[in-house]
């Protein structure tokens, strides 16, 4: 028996699409927003910071880099409660996902304020700037240059690490693909049609960063 | 709601893990399998090889694992093959990893000096020689700390495997989990066995990344 594939089966279903698009695109700015805010205190923390602090960050760093971002949002979603602190899916999706983003970002920047070289700062501070002043024009303006496109790939692998976020009925994009499979049967189909939703998703972030980028760093 | 003892459930735990454990070295061995053959189509100068695989890295790196595992379980049932769980996971798990490491390792490929192409060549070498005996050797030196570092996101890529079924170290979490009402003490210890999976495999690309750029 040869299957005839029928798309035409999810035009009914188009809202639920959208919105589930909506939420994975609001979901991934705001979790690259905070994600990358939580990197940049982490990496400074990390390089500049007492050391118990730099160790302190070091274990988060390696402690979320080294489990799976599905254990991460059940620790979050189920564990927390346990604990005392109620949370909504959308809620708990969102810190699952600065987390994860906050860790890896703070790797990323480190190794961007790392290749900064010493002179520099000293210069900085011979310039009577204060260490905030220091922190901000001279190391972490050239260290974002130097890393953003290891960020970019790395904001667009958590983008698509949140279709997991279905998991906890998350209404996001794949929760779409999975109600929908579950009303009209059309599973192959729902799927693929979400995948290449995620896959033009992940194309235009690429090309936005880059824009991005070369918009904030311009070649002099 | 049924009373384990702490024993009862790390014990579990560490039962399922083995199954994480299978599953990571099948998508490990067969993606790194396929992964070297799209690597000699990506670099054999022929336009259309090279094209499909392109195409290949970038809908297996630009989609979530999760819908390729969906597309997998209900795609091949389409043509009237019953596919387990199990079987759905490990291919879509080996065509996930193939395109990353293709990926990986065309880059270090083509680290090697053009120079080094080009003498070859002029030595009369053929494709297959070339490959053996000037490229390959030099490349794989590189490749490793890369390799060992992507095997830490297939371990946890295996994951995933827990929502389309297949019982492994998540899925097992959940169902203790589910049995236990104590959420935050297994996923706790779920997270610390996959940490004690990854962490030695993240220390020893470092290491070896540290090693090699110290020879060079």
């Amino acid at each position: 028996m040869i299957y005839k594939l029928q798309f035409a089966d999810l035009l009914p279903y188009w809202d639920v699409l959208v919105r589930g698009l909506a939420f994975t695109i609001l979901l991934t700015l705001a979790s690259t927003l905070s994600g990358v805010a939580v990197g940049t205190l982490g990496a400074s923390a990390r390089t500049f910071g007492p050391q118990w602090l730099s160790r302190l960050v070091g274990a988060y760093v390696e402690l979320i880099r080294n489990t799976p971002f599905l254990v991460q949002l059940f620790f979050v979603y189920f564990g927390l409660p346990a604990a005392g602190l109620k949370l909504t899916e959308t809620q708990a999706a969102f810190i699952a996902m600065t987390i994860n983003l906050g860790a890896y970002s703070t790797e990323i920047i480190r190794a961007g304020i790392e290749a900064t070289p010493k002179g520099v700062i000293e210069a900085g501070v011979s310039l009577a700037m204060t260490r905030l002043q220091v922190l901000r024009h001279v190391v972490l303006k050239p260290a974002f240059e130097k890393v953003w496109p290891a960020l970019a790939s790395q904001i667009i692998i958590v983008m698509l690490g949140s279709s997991v976020v279905s998991q906890i009925s998350a209404e996001d994009l794949t929760y779409a693909a999975n109600f929908i499979q579950s009303r009209n049967f059309r599973a192959f189909e729902s799927y693929f049609v979400v995948a290449l939703a995620y896959l033009m998703l992940a194309i235009l972030a690429r090309a936005i960063l880059r824009a991005l980028g070369s918009r904030l760093f311009p070649k002099a | 709601m049924a009373d384990f003892s702490l024993w009862v459930i790390v014990s579990n735990l560490l039962l399922a893990a083995r199954w994480t454990i299978a599953l990571s070295l099948i998508a490990f061995v067969c993606g790194g399998v396929v992964g070297l053959l799209l690597l000699f189509a990506r670099i054999s100068g022929v336009r259309l090889l090279e094209r499909f695989v392109f195409l290949y890295v970038e809908f297996f790196q630009g989609t979530p694992l999760l819908m390729q595992m969906f597309m997998l379980f209900f795609g091949v049932a389409l043509f009237g093959v019953e596919i387990s769980p199990w079987m759905a996971a490990s291919l879509a798990l080996t065509l996930w990893t193939s395109a990353f490491l293709t990926e990986i390792w065309r880059g270090c490929v083509k680290s090697v000096p053009l120079g080094q192409w080009d003498a070859a060549d002029s030595l009369g070498f053929n494709f297959v020689d070339l490959m053996r005996y000037v490229i390959l050797p030099q490349a794989l030196r590189i490749s490793v700390p890369p390799t060992v570092g992507f095997l830490v996101q297939v371990v946890k890529g295996t994951a995933l495997a827990s929502i389309i079924g297949f019982v492994e170290l998540t899925r097992a979490g959940t169902m203790i989990n589910n049995a236990t009402f104590r959420p935050f003490l297994v996923y706790t210890i779920v997270g610390l066995i996959y940490f004690a999976l990854c962490f030695p495999l993240s220390l020893l690309a470092k290491s070896l990344e540290r090693r090699l750029n110290a020879a060079r």
